[in-house]
């Protein structure tokens, strides 16, 4: 008992801290105009490959671009579309998997076979390929990774509506007159939500980091706008000489992710979901 | 006093208390009880009346950290309360067997029946696999189990409800325990087997002089098999009586209203039953 | 007429496998049987005989192979929409787990008025008196309104899913086990309710239950199911108790004793 609060405790302190951090990464990228001491695309190559300065807090780039103000900048592209794949991959997840629960039936095995070819494609190759075919691209990439991603969201869902679809308050609420409709949206959908959650908070970093990948393969976003994975992929040829330049991105990359993960655990067992 | 000698489970001022955040809880208190050599005492009462805790503290099952019990258990004149769990796991299954609601529960799902009730064996004497195999099989004899070795072939879950809480107690019987604690034995099962059940716990007393700790709601199976009654309402035992004296002549007021309540198929072929 | 009528009611158990055996069991054999208004038939059987199917098929969620379910003189799965709602409105259920048939994350407020919201267009402070009334007449009161499923007792929820059941003053309750994972005192308690809303309301009742005292206290008529197959329906405890049926004969001498005087298993002879 005893050790099971304090353990309780240790995983709200993991809550708290990690969203404190996520909170402020989130004011950054709001605020990335006003925080940002340069223009982040502004190439000045006189002062290209500069240690750090009062003018540039962690020096400039190959052309002469503020790091700091690419980094800041960065994390607007990095987060928010990290955001929008988990939004448009939730939503589709969502229709899709109750589709499949409540129906059941064909519907169910043509949508949950369809799913399961997508699944069995690695992910990254799966964004690839679509890159391959459409052209390189931030939108390609958005759109691949968003066609990956809502399978494991409509897993999810359509497993945990068919055990809610056989409790017997759906069953009574059949037989009270509810319309299907009242039923999703007073019995099944905020039952599933909160675990949903949960699991978008693991899956966000997932997408933070392929997001990069694909930008540092040069599929994703094309310079000069910054975004991490690219400004890893620009960096790569000064490793030798100046590694912060790689450095730098990275770590932002690496806390994003660590952070998202580590909040998305300590949920998932406080509230006792389980992950895909 | 004198007659205290002859109690094979004997309870005096058992209290059980419950620490939570709020403050401590008295789940039992003044439990007061014994039982003779193949005597059979029945424990009413409507759940949360405190009957399973009674149970879980003679079996000393609580969790040490947060409950706190007082009070004297004694087996053979042998205190119980405070037993190291080494100790305490030799005297389960050996010398008091439990028998609990669901049997589905008793089992793992996992292995054979036979599996399991060997292990039991093996446990608690020096018997090998093979002598433990036809001690099972002999026990399971006696008791008119229906081919014992198939019956050992099964996992739990081909089995129904009824058979599988026969085979549970066919299982407690074959360590001759000197007392078995029935936890509602035959809540969960159907009429028929309910019988069954009862005549196999019976026959067991009758051949091994085994005495029964019987809980129960119902008072039907009460007025079955016990000797004597207790009854429980909120944590205390309002009423000790001998089966037919509660019957007949029932002296608290709680006793009377289960007894007028139940419903009853028999009201006009048995004079004898209390009515208002 | 009257309210429910079964008519040769065959249900075949459909596996989901693709490759079916040949010969597929039989849940529900030639069943038939009618229930007038204000009476109660209860339907006693062991697990497994189809108790809980046949309430299913009589609830309109379960479409049988062959035969008709008719209530109030109307196909339950042949009639149009706007009947079908009719239906919906006047056949309601109540099932033996209590705690599955609500939602956890609903009031109880929230969960007896489901049905009026879906019925009746009523203000909302219409619909609060119309819940309370509700709450009142099933032994709860203004109090629970907020409370969550957890903060109830099982005895207290199942008289929630009653007070579910009745809110549309409905002709027929199928009650499922009903009281059967109830203690002792509450399911007296609990089938008291049953039997005093039914003379009040003029409700029927099927009562599908597998204990036979609690069938009696409240049912006008008993039917006995056993593996598919309704094998007799009693008009009286005393044709119950004349039936030569072997089914019946061993149910009968399953009953235990309701007085330790009467005891079969454990004969006073054989006491230590």
């Amino acid at each position: 008992m005893i050790a099971k609060l304090q353990y309780q405790l240790k995983s709200q302190k993991v809550i708290v801290i990690s969203s404190f951090i996520l909170l402020g990464l989130f004011m950054v990228t709001l605020f990335a105009p006003w925080l940002a001491p340069n223009d982040p695309i502004a190439v000045n190559l006189a002062h290209k490959l500069q240690p750090p300065s009062l003018d540039y807090p962690l020096g400039t780039d190959h052309l002469g671009r503020c790091t700091l103000s690419r980094i800041l900048y960065g994390a607007r592209i990095s987060l928010g579309f990290a955001m929008l794949i988990f939004i448009s991959a939730l939503s589709i997840g969502l229709i899709i998997g109750i589709i499949a629960g409540y129906k059941g039936g064909w519907v169910d095995q043509l949508l949950m076979r369809f799913g399961d070819g997508l699944m069995a494609i690695p992910s990254l190759l799966f964004v690839i390929g679509f890159v391959g075919i459409w052209g390189a691209g931030l939108k390609q990439v958005i759109l691949g990774l968003i066609l990956v991603q809502w399978v494991y969201y409509a897993r999810v869902i359509r497993g945990m509506v068919l055990s809610l679809k056989e409790q017997n308050y759906i069953m009574a609420a059949k037989i009270s007159g509810s319309s299907t409709w009242t039923i999703m949206k007073k019995h099944i959908i905020p039952n599933v939500i909160p675990s949903l959650a949960v699991m978008g908070t693991l899956e966000m970093g997932w997408a933070i980091m392929n997001l990069s990948s694909m930008s540092f393969l040069g599929l994703g976003v094309q310079p000069p706008t910054p975004e991490w994975g690219a400004m890893i992929l620009e960096g790569k040829s000064y490793i030798r000489t100046n590694p912060a330049l790689m450095l730098y991105p990275g770590l932002m990359i690496m806390i994003v992710v660590v952070t998202f993960n580590l909040l998305g655990e300590a949920l998932s067992e406080r509230y006792g979901v389980k992950r895909r | 006093m004198e007659s205290k000698e002859r109690f094979i489970l004997n309870v005096r001022d058992l209290h059980v208390e419950v620490k939570t955040k709020e403050g401590s809880f008295k789940l039992v208190e003044d439990i007061n009880f014994g039982i003779k050599k193949g005597e059979i005492l029945g424990l009413v009462g409507e759940s949360g009346s405190g009957k399973t805790v009674t149970s879980m503290s003679i079996l000393q099952l609580h969790d040490r950290k947060n409950i706190q019990m007082t009070g004297s258990i004694t087996l053979h004149d042998r205190e119980l309360n405070g037993l190291k769990n080494k100790e305490m796991r030799k005297i389960r299954g050996k010398d008091i067997a439990f028998i609990m609601q669901n049997p589905m529960n008793a089992f793992t799902p996992v292995f054979t029946i036979g599996h399991q009730f060997i292990e039991t064996i093996q446990a608690h004497t020096p018997l090998n696999k093979k002598d433990a195999r036809e001690l099972a099989v002999d026990v399971m004899k006696s008791v008119n189990l229906p081919e014992p070795e198939k019956l050992l072939k099964y996992y739990p879950f081909q089995l129904s409800g009824g058979m599988l809480q026969r085979v549970m107690i066919a299982m407690a019987a074959c360590l001759k325990p000197s007392v078995i604690i029935a936890d509602e034995p035959t809540t969960a099962l159907d009429l028929h087997s309910q019988l069954l059940v009862l005549r196999l716990l019976e026959k067991i007393r009758l051949e091994h002089g085994t005495s029964i700790l019987l809980i129960s709601h119902d008072l039907g199976v009460i007025s079955e098999m016990a000797d004597h009654v207790i009854v429980m309402k909120h944590g205390k035992i309002v009423e000790t009586a001998n089966v037919l004296e509660l019957f007949d002549n029932p002296q608290h007021e709680y006793t009377k209203k289960l007894l007028r309540t139940r419903p009853t198929l028999y009201s006009e072929k048995q004079p004898y039953t209390y009515t208002l | 007429m009257s309210l429910l009528q079964v008519k040769q009611v065959n249900l075949i158990f459909h596996s989901k496998r693709l490759f079916k055996g040949k010969d597929q069991p039989k849940v529900l054999k030639d069943i038939s049987f009618d229930i007038q208004e204000g009476t109660c038939l209860g339907l006693i059987g062991t697990s497994g005989a189809g108790k809980s199917t046949l309430g299913r098929v009589i609830l309109g969620i379960q479409r049988p192979d062959q035969g008709q379910v008719l209530f109030q003189g109307h196909d339950i799965y042949k009639a149009d929409k706007h009947t079908r709602q009719q239906i919906r409105r006047d056949l309601q259920v109540v099932f033996q787990d209590s705690y599955s048939s609500v939602n956890p994350r609903m009031t109880a407020e929230s969960i007896i008025s489901e049905p009026l919201e879906n019925y009746e267009k009523l203000t909302i402070e219409e619909q609060r008196r119309n819940v309370i009334e509700l709450l009142e007449r099933v032994g709860l009161s203004e109090k629970d309104l907020k409370k969550y499923p957890h903060q109830f007792s099982g005895g207290q929820l199942q008289r929630i899913n009653i007070a579910r059941a009745i809110a549309l003053k409905p002709r027929l309750i199928v009650l499922d086990e009903s009281v059967s994972s109830l203690d002792m005192v509450t399911q007296s308690l609990i089938l008291q309710l049953l039997s005093d809303l039914k003379d009040d309301y003029g409700l029927a009742y099927l009562f599908i239950t597998h204990d036979i005292k609690a069938a009696f206290s409240i049912s006008d008529q008993i039917g006995m199911l056993e593996k598919g197959e309704l094998l007799e329906l009693y008009d009286s405890k005393d044709e119950f108790f004349a039936s030569k049926h072997p089914v019946v004969k061993r149910l009968r001498d399953s009953v235990l004793s309701e007085h330790p005087r009467f005891r079969t298993i454990r004969t006073w002879e054989n006491r230590v």
